[in-house]
């Protein structure tokens, strides 16, 4: 960080983690400020100016600071550090990497401590892209190194809008990050010496690129109910509300290993410490199935969980999407998960009640939806100036208080977002995971499945739904069989194709292939019309076929066991099928 | 630095103003009154106006009595002479003993750094099926108990720390009924846990805002414990107490309220409690049970809300049962891998058993006739709250276990259970 501000202050009062300084100097909106208090030096952002006296609000405990202590103001808005070796760390939310912080403090998260995001001393070998006399701006590519799995390109950093001219470059070889490898002159003949570290303002996104496309291609998350009835796209958004114990964040995990993503960044904002260490520990030691690398290697955590000051866990949220959009600029897919971002929203909450701003509903303050809605809109599929594409994807988690959707946070999302994944209580309670709701979900992307299919299937479900609620009213005994069969498939599709097993190594992440393959069987059976005479025979006759299609579901795709238990599933099928769904041969020739 | 200021600015609810220099926030100062002498915490500082929250509460604070402010925040003495002893909410002794001063810690100090946090395995067994079989709970985990008064909250917790393998055992009372403290203590010395407990009580009738420290000293003394390597379980009851007078705090403070008065930071302060609850690798752990009690039996009320999304998991107490539904232990799974290979399994799907045998109940009770598959479900739903919900059971987890198969097998076809055949060969009982 440069030494700009010579700007001092002194502190006029404390509430809370806000802080009022009285100053005379020039101050920026949203600069970071230290509060000398002993000898610890606290990080502070300026968050509210009037007159002479401005608001700040402390990254760390603000206890122990008393009037009169001294202010340094920096001129620099709350930025991070971009360039190669952020991959496999776990920063807080203000990018402190916490293992080499557990090396310097201990077991406590002390305060006062900053760390280097980057290590200055680790040596990574750079092969230049440019020549002298190359014209370059923000984001081009000045070279490369290798970082884990990815040609990890080094960039003009995003703030020179000037056409630089190049006019040294170093030769391959090791370098820090701190060295210079490319020496440039201004279009004012000044020279510029540019390094593979820059840093970037989180609360700004970085738009360095030729345009903004439409999230079309699905990414694949192996969750069959996300991929099938409600995809999500590359670059687009989606979130999950749900109350508490309905398996938000066991969903972002299973995500965060299996989806098809370049890079994974988990924003662990405001929740469970227990949470992330299991990512922590389990991730290094599980694979990457489409690469076999540790899964770490494509993973950065921002991890700033409930204990931890609630104002850096504000800014926990934008430090993650700056890092992904950082790698979204080489032209890789980013998969962003947030959780949760209704801690972060409350973070908000706490510092516009300090700053005693007339509040809205639920205290929130008025300025909630347009922050969600900016978060959210740094998402997206990007074409950049050298034409390749790059994405970032965020994927929210909602804890809407008292489980109940109506609340500011989750209505402020669903309004930005293209995909909603609701989870309901009712589903976890009766351990039916994942829990996202069959019929209230939505998406507006396309997904991995033809289109029919999954209208099909999910006109059954409706159906099967209604007649439930029906048979609540007027009974077994008052139901056709024919509505008591669609009762059961309905059940049956939920059972078996919904309903997935993260515990079971086959059965946790499916492929999209086998995805097709086995909806394709469960359409057929869906479609068939049974020769099933009374109704105890219809539930035996879906239980037995229910079991087989458990144990098909465990079995190794297109393992031996999978073809016998298939053969057996289709057999059972047959003995019972008179023909099919008049409504169906188009669905089904298209298989 | 031990200034005195005799003249009191302002006195609402239990904050007063005072005038002052050189104060620190979060600083304590001592409040002589002609009732005695009282601590006082420092919660704002506004140019030389000092507010602070008096523990014994402001009812007969004279604008004249005297504040001397003590240069330190909240410490408390931390040593194995703590053990078998009992104090109040500031941390001084309610049991005739001698004051503790030597060995001062801070209290409420910063959050553990993730990193080296460790996985929990260990199952902490309790002799519950409900618990051991359904909801395991784990060494270091943070569980609250869901109930409404008049609900046998306080014994299931005196019975589950008894019952647990620990070393160490810390009480955390707040606006606790003086029987109920009583109870604790008669039974902790019945069970032979006296000697390695350390009970930190504030009861119904002493001011509202000294049962506010209670959490942080309970779990700043079993912080220093676990680092010396001692298993802890931490009993803090009742967390809505807590959260009440933290509400009281705040209106006084004028602070905006988020949700039915209580403060915007509820979440936040609860969970820097919570977060406390640890293992610690190579060292011990903090494992926390806490009461939460739900006014009106409404679990969307705020305490119980935030409660339950920063906990790992709750259990439902109702009608002297822990109830299936609802209860959860997200940590089930680090050790229920490890018992038996049907652990898991037998835990999902006997619950969804009675899931379904909940809505043959709700059939059978709008007179619908009842078929077959109904009538095996009501058998089996009876079974399995005579021989699993009754909290007058206590078995191991192995006997348990075997306990389900036996009502499976009793009730059900093998088919009809929805397990994987090769869980149900091994052990669906032979006749």
């Amino acid at each position: 960080m440069s030494a700009g501000g010579e700007v001092r202050g002194k502190v006029i009062g404390v509430n809370g983690n806000m802080v009022s300084v009285q100053t005379d100097g020039n101050i920026v909106m949203n600069e970071v400020g230290y509060i000398v208090s002993g000898d610890k030096r606290l990080k502070s952002e300026v968050i509210r100016i009037r007159g002479n006296v401005v608001q700040l609000q402390v990254f760390e405990l603000t206890r122990g600071i008393g009037v009169g202590d001294e202010v340094e103001f920096t001129g620099e808005m709350l930025a991070v550090e971009l360039g190669p070796g952020l991959l496999g760390q776990i920063f807080d939310g203000l990018q402190n990497p916490l293992a080499k912080f557990a090396q310097k403090a201990g077991f406590f998260l002390e305060r006062g401590i900053y760390i280097d995001a980057l290590s200055r001393e680790q040596k990574w070998h750079f092969k230049p892209l440019v020549g002298i006399g190359d014209k370059v701006t923000a984001g081009d590519y000045l070279g490369f190194v290798p970082e884990g799995l990815f040609e990890h390109k080094v960039m003009v950093p995003f703030r020179i809008h000037d056409d630089l001219t190049v006019s040294r470059v170093v030769p391959e070889g090791s370098y820090s990050i701190e060295e210079t490898i490319v020496e440039t002159r201004s279009s004012q003949g000044k020279a510029i010496p540019l390094t593979m570290l820059f840093e970037w303002p989180v609360k700004r996104a970085i738009d360095v690129y030729e345009e903004k496309l439409k999230p079309v291609e699905p990414l694949v998350s192996k969750v069959r109910l996300m991929d099938t009835f409600f995809p999500v796209a590359k670059g687009g958004t989606y979130c999950i509300p749900g109350p508490f114990g309905a398996g938000k964040t066991v969903l972002q995990q299973i995500t965060s290993r299996h989806a098809e993503v370049d890079v994974v960044i988990i924003a662990a904002c405001g929740e469970r410490a227990g949470e992330v260490v299991e990512t922590i520990k389990e991730f290094p030691e599980l694979a990457d199935p489409k690469t076999g690398r540790s899964l770490m290697e494509r993973t950065i955590i921002v991890c700033n969980t409930s204990s931890m000051p609630v104002a850096s866990r504000e800014a926990s949220v934008y430090t993650a999407v700056t890092l992904g959009e950082y790698y979204r600029q080489m032209g890789l897919d980013v998969l962003l998960l947030a959780d949760s971002t209704s801690r972060w929203a409350q973070a908000m909450r706490e510092m516009s009640g300090r700053l005693e701003e007339i509040p809205g509903e639920e205290a929130f303050p008025a300025y909630l939806e347009s922050n969600i809605a900016s978060f959210y809109e740094r998402a997206g599929i990007v074409r950049l100036k050298n034409g390749d594409v790059g994405s970032v994807t965020i994927g929210g988690t909602v804890s809407p208080a008292g489980g109940n959707f109506e609340e500011p946070v989750t209505q402020a999302t669903l309004k930005v977002v293209g995909a909603f994944h609701g989870l309901s209580r009712e589903r976890s309670d009766a351990r039916k995971y994942p829990a996202i709701h069959p019929t209230e979900s939505w998406s507006k992307y396309r997904g991995i499945m033809p289109t029919e299919h999954v209208e099909y299937a999910h006109e059954i479900l409706v159906h099967s739904g209604e007649i439930e609620s029906m048979m609540k009213v007027v009974g077994e005994e008052g139901t056709s069989l024919q509505d008591y069969i669609v009762f059961q498939k309905g059940e049956f599709l939920d059972a078996v194709y919904f309903q997935q097993n993260s515990f079971d190594p086959v059965d946790a992440a499916v492929a999209p292939d086998r995805q097709i393959w086995v909806f394709g069987l469960i359409i057929e059976i869906l479609a068939s019309k049974l020769d099933l005479e009374d109704k105890g025979n219809v539930r035996r006759w879906f239980y037995q076929l229910r079991q087989k299609f458990l144990d098909y579901n465990g079995a190794e795709w297109n393992s031996n066991e999978f073809r016998r238990l298939e053969t057996e599933i289709r057999a059972i099928v047959q003995s019972k099928k008179l023909g099919i769904d008049p409504k169906s041969p188009a669905i089904l020739s298209r298989h | 630095m031990s200034k005195v200021y005799s003249r009191i600015e302002s006195i609402a609810g239990n904050v007063i103003v005072v005038r002052a220099d050189g104060v620190r926030y979060g600083d304590l100062a001592q409040v002589s009154t002609s009732f005695g002498v009282s601590l006082a915490e420092v919660i704002k500082l506004d140019e030389d106006l000092v507010s602070l929250q008096v523990f014994a509460g402001s009812r007969g604070i004279s604008t004249g009595d005297e504040v001397r402010f003590l240069g330190k925040s909240m410490q408390v003495s931390y040593s194995q002479s703590l053990l078998g002893r009992v104090f109040n909410g500031s941390g001084e002794p309610r049991d005739r003993g001698p004051t503790l001063s030597e060995n001062l810690i801070s209290v409420g100090g910063p959050s553990f750094n993730p990193t080296r946090r460790i996985i929990p395995r260990n199952m902490v067994r309790t002799g519950i099926p409900m618990i051991d079989l359904f909801n395991t709970l784990v060494e270091s985990q943070k569980l609250p108990i869901f109930s409404v008064s008049g609900e046998p909250y306080n014994e299931v917790l005196a019975r589950i720390a008894l019952q647990a393998e620990v070393d160490l055992i810390i009480l955390g009372g707040m606006g606790l009924k003086h029987d109920d403290y009583l109870f604790f203590r008669d039974s902790l010395d019945e069970g032979g846990a006296l000697s390695r407990s350390i009970l930190f009580v504030h009861t119904a009738s002493d001011p509202v805002v000294e049962g506010l420290m209670v959490p942080d000293i309970s779990l700043a003394v079993a912080e220093n414990f676990a680092l010396d390597g001692k298993r802890v379980l931490v009993l803090l009851t009742d967390m809505t107490n807590f959260a009440d007078a933290m509400k009281e705090i705040a209106i006084t403070q004028e602070q905006v309220p988020s949700n039915r008065g209580y403060p915007g930071d509820l979440y936040s302060q609860l969970a820097s409690r919570y977060e406390k609850a640890i293992d610690i690798e190579g060292l011990g752990s903090i494992t926390i049970l806490a009461v939460t009690t739900m006014p009106g039996d409404d679990v969307t009320h705020p305490v119980p809300d935030n409660t339950g999304y920063i906990t790992e998991g709750q259990f439902y107490l109702r009608n002297g049962k822990i109830e299936p539904f609802g209860s959860l232990s997200r940590l089930k799974q680090q050790a229920n891998d490890r018992t038996r290979k049907d652990h898991r399994a037998l835990a999902d799907g006997m619950i969804k058993l009675y899931a379904a045998y909940k809505d043959t109940l709700e059939k059978q009770s709008m007179g619908f006739q009842m078929t077959n598959w109904d009538e095996k479900l009501l058998r089996y739903g009876e079974l399995f709250e005579d021989k699993m919900m009754d909290l007058s059971v206590n078995i191991p987890l192995e006997e348990a276990l075997d306990n389900g198969w036996k009502i499976l097998a009793d009730c059900f076809e093998k088919e009809e259970t929805g397990f994987r055949s090769n869980l149900i060969e091994e052990f669906w009982p032979r006749v």
